[in-house]
């Protein structure tokens, strides 16, 4: 029955599921693939907020002694920015991934928890909202995105910017640690039979350890933004100098949590490169268990590195030692990682679609993020580079040219499965090109500027330092990238209304979310498969191309063979329930839950601009609106 | 070609709502073990925090110390302090009541032992032995709540007398960290007998049995035992270690 001659499945078009559409239904979902949609859309939108602050700021450094806006107002645009791009785009873009793909990489129906899923979107949403509002009346926070206390403290950062800054990540935080506890348990308990952790899909492997980080690094810098919160809010001292207070306290915590950022931000990436470049070379993925080992080692270094941030404060040269020694051996797995994947490419059938473009551009502008990153893992070095524009060249490497330009390969290729459309490969290339073009403009000549002495984080800067032409070459890269990012809206709001002719498996892919219809079923899997190998779909089409990979036992096999007829052929566009499976309702009250929950942190800005009564009671009706909703929501049937 | 790598699963026929998990258990269970990791470093960073400022407060009261209103004498006992040149009226006593707060740990170690036994209670619900009341899961759920809500009358008592003999949250960062610290705790394990209590809503209401209902209250006891041990910590650390 599965011969390398098996023809491509017919699908049917995607089934018109019942009551999909309309406002109601977007507010009320728990599916997965939806709350995964709407995490793409808003953090898209962000992304051209965070964007437009971007162009600002380089509007205003693209000659000496720039007007383009004041000093406290270039202070919010940066810090914007950062929290912007950080909070609001790339985790949350991530975030649609592991919504959208893990359940169908590991053959599962849903998340573990689809309310509780839905909860962390609106969370999202609402704390995003709370955090950026500020930007258009001059009150947008203006510490930077690190936000170092006591420079946060009310002392030096009176009225009432930073405090959108504290509540909006205390916001942010939630929706990410509800989301990590939910994904840990969909991929610990709800992968399909014979989904073993050694057949996971790389991108589904990625996001494990990501969940990981999310849970054990979140925690150190809630308890510093609590401590931030209490200071400015109810006069604790935790960072009053004047008290005893010690001034590393903050970067401290803020760094146990920051470095592993920098891997949550980026290993989601890894994961759908490593999606891309087999499909695209028609070669497994070249040495999986490194990989997954490398991944691993990763996470657990990235917790123990993070003083590497701090060695401009003088901890001295044991402390400065160890951490820029454990700084350079994180390039010992990136490094394998880089690797494999130009292994996995090596001799491979290659096909140069958008997509794997940017996975191409992703390896190439990474490894030089890397590379710039192991110069200041060394202290002496980092001496010379810190705080100048050779860090922001540095991480624009890591986090553009890695985790965006990786992220935009992974929306091209998973648009048609996400959308039963195709994105135009046309435009496509436009908005690669651009992007790779404009990203170097821009990024490379920081490195030049940044090793010439220009500090970062300053409004403005003299003429005749030698920084004049990169600032200007720099902000003719952002038009580039500017005009990139308009070809892929464009691109995506048309492609989105397009016509629907993508097949269940366009690229040719070996992994379970290809073996069903584009988009999917709500239910997904019309019966949950059996997996016998990483690349289960090549195993019926291109048995060639999986020929040397270790299958299961036999037992299986044979198993798999007595249900006959392989699942995609018999995927039929039914209805969950003409099929009788149980679907959980749609329902509300994730929405009013983090809508309440987001109101009750809000509602401390009172103690700073109304009075002491205000906010107590909005506080305490905000409380027990919230937990009214919990309630509701934890004592109404599931499905 | 023998490797068929899909085929339809026997695990979830068609018709039959079984929610099929890789490994038996209920999603629940690993969720609440997630989040406990998550805890822990919610703990470990105040608990941190508080050793590195200890010792580092400019002004009192101190937590073993006797000290002085008006200057910065510390001493072992009153008589130093005051042989230091404190007048006695501003001799301030070491905050930390030892005694009274053992006896709020040993409450809330006694309420794990009734949260096992309410468990118990659930498991057993119906068999022979288990109908009496002192064995059944409603009197031990409302014992383990109660010694929840008692160990925070405790800790009501231990804050107000503390704010009496001049420790505020604003005081010091001794004040800072302790009452942001212990106040953490109290909070969970106030959202803990919030918890108890609804649990106990329901088995007056149709009674807790069968394994969903064990899992419901085994999630809880597992809530609620991290929580008794995150104060054994608590406890030792900045009460008993001086
Ligand atoms: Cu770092």
């Amino acid at each position: 029955m599965a011969s390398s001659a098996a023809p491509a499945p017919a699908f049917a078009a995607a089934p018109a599921a019942t009551g999909q559409s309309g406002l109601w239904s977007w507010l009320t979902t728990v599916d997965h693939k939806r709350i995964g949609m709407l995490y793409l859309w808003t953090s898209l939108a962000f992304l051209f907020v965070g964007g437009t602050e971007a162009f600002i700021l380089r509007l205003q450094l693209a000659h000496p002694n720039g007007q383009v806006v004041s000093a406290e107002v270039y202070n919010q645009l940066f810090t914007m920015h950062g929290t912007t791009m950080i909070f609001l785009v790339v985790m949350p873009l991530s975030a649609a991934f592991f919504n959208f793909l893990i359940p169908l990489q590991i053959g599962a129906r849903d998340v573990a928890f689809p309310r509780l899923n839905a909860f962390s979107y609106w969370v999202y949403l609402f704390g995003g909202i709370f955090i950026t509002l500020p930007v258009f009346f001059n009150v947008a926070p203006d510490a930077g995105w690190f936000g170092y206390a006591p420079l946060t403290t009310n002392q030096f950062s009176p009225g009432i910017h930073i405090d959108f800054w504290v509540l909006g990540l205390q916001i942010l935080g939630v929706s990410s640690l509800a989301a990590a506890v939910n994904f840990i348990t969909t991929i610990i308990h709800m992968r399909a039979p014979g989904m073993s952790m050694a057949r996971m899909p790389m991108f589904t492997w990625m996001s494990f350890v990501v969940q990981f980080m999310l849970v054990l690094a979140f925690p150190a810098i809630t308890i510093a933004l609590f401590f931030l919160q209490f200071d400015r809010f109810f006069g604790t001292q935790f960072y009053e100098l004047a008290a005893g207070a010690d001034p590393l306290l903050w970067q401290h915590l803020f760094w146990i949590f920051g470095h592993p950022e920098v891997y949550i931000l980026v290993l989601p990436t890894f994961g759908l490169v490593s999606e891309i470049t087999p499909t695209f070379s028609e070669k497994p993925l070249f040495g999986y268990n490194v990989m997954v080992f490398s991944g691993i080692l990763i996470g657990f270094l990235g917790f123990g590195v993070w003083a590497h941030h701090m060695f401009a404060v003088g901890m001295g040269a044991t402390a400065d030692t160890i951490f820029g020694i454990g700084t350079m051996l994180i390039g010992i797995p990136t490094g394998i990682k880089i690797f494999n994947w130009i292994a996995t490419m090596w001799g491979g059938n290659l096909r140069f679609t958008v997509a794997m473009k940017f996975a191409i551009a992703f390896v190439a502008l990474f490894l030089i993020g890397g590379v710039s990153g192991v110069m200041h893992a060394s202290p002496p070095t980092d001496l010379q580079q810190t705080d100048t524009y050779f860090i922001v060249a540095h991480f624009h490497y890591v986090l553009f040219g890695g985790s965006v330009m990786g992220i935009m390969g992974g929306i091209y290729h998973y648009f048609p499965k996400m959308t039963g459309r195709f994105l135009s490969e046309k435009l496509g290339n436009w908005h690669f090109w651009m992007f790779f073009i404009g990203m170097n403009l821009t990024f490379f000549p920081m490195h030049f500027s940044g090793m010439l002495g220009m500090p970062r984080r300053v409004y403005t800067y003299d003429a005749g330092q030698g920084w004049d032409t990169f600032n200007l070459i720099s902000t003719i890269g952002v038009v580039f990238q500017g005009i990139g990012l308009f070809v892929f809206a464009y691109n995506f709001l048309k492609s989105w209304k397009g016509e629907k002719n993508a097949p269940g498996d366009p690229w040719s892919a070996g992994t379970l979310e290809w073996s069903i219809p584009s988009p999917p079923p709500e239910y997904n899997f019309a019966q949950l498969p059996i997996v016998t190998s990483r690349y289960p779909l090549w195993d019926i089409k291109h048995p060639e191309r999986t020929a040397e990979l270790r299958h299961s036992d036999p037992d299986t096999a044979v198993v798999a063979e007595a249900h006959g007829v392989p699942m995609l052929e018999q995927t039929e566009t039914r209805t969950a329930k003409a099929l009788g499976i149980p679907m959980p309702f749609p329902t509300i009250k994730p929405l009013f839950a983090a809508l309440f929950m987001v109101m009750l942190f809000a509602s401390l800005i009172f103690l700073h601009t109304a009075s002491l009564q205000v906010a107590v009671v909005s506080m305490i009706g905000t409380t027990l609106l919230f937990i009214g909703a919990v309630y509701s929501w934890l004592t109404s049937p599931l499905e | 070609m023998a490797t068929a790598a899909i085929a339809e699963s026997s695990a979830a026929p068609h018709g039959e709502h079984t929610h099929y998990t890789t490994t038996g258990l209920e999603n629940r269970k690993i969720a609440m073990w997630t989040l406990i990791g998550s805890e822990c470093m919610i703990f470990a960073s105040l608990i941190s925090t508080y050793l590195v400022y200890k010792g580092r407060s400019k002004v009192g009261p101190w937590p073993h110390d006797w000290g002085c209103k008006t200057s910065a004498i510390v001493g072992k006992t009153a008589a130093a302090v005051q042989a230091a040149g404190c007048a006695a009226a501003d001799v301030m006593k070491p905050v930390l009541d030892i005694p009274i707060t053992s006896q709020s740990t040993f409450v809330l170690l006694m309420s794990s032992l009734a949260m096992v036994l309410a468990l118990e209670g659930v498991e057993n619900h119906g068999k022979p032995g288990y109908d009496r009341w002192y064995k059944g899961s409603r009197f031990w759920l409302a014992m383990t709540a109660l010694m929840g809500a008692a160990f925070l009358g405790y800790q009501a008592y231990e804050f107000t007398s503390f704010v009496h003999e001049g420790l505020t949250i604003r005081t010091n960062l001794f004040g800072s960290s302790f009452f942001t610290l212990t106040g953490f705790h109290g909070t969970h394990v106030a959202v803990g007998v919030l918890w108890l209590v609804s649990l106990l809503a329901i088995d007056m209401k149709r009674g807790l049995k069968g394994a969903t209902d064990v899992l419901l209250v085994d999630i809880a006891a597992l809530y609620w035992h991290f929580v008794d041990v995150v104060w054994i910590a608590i406890f030792t650390l900045i009460y008993l270690i001086q």
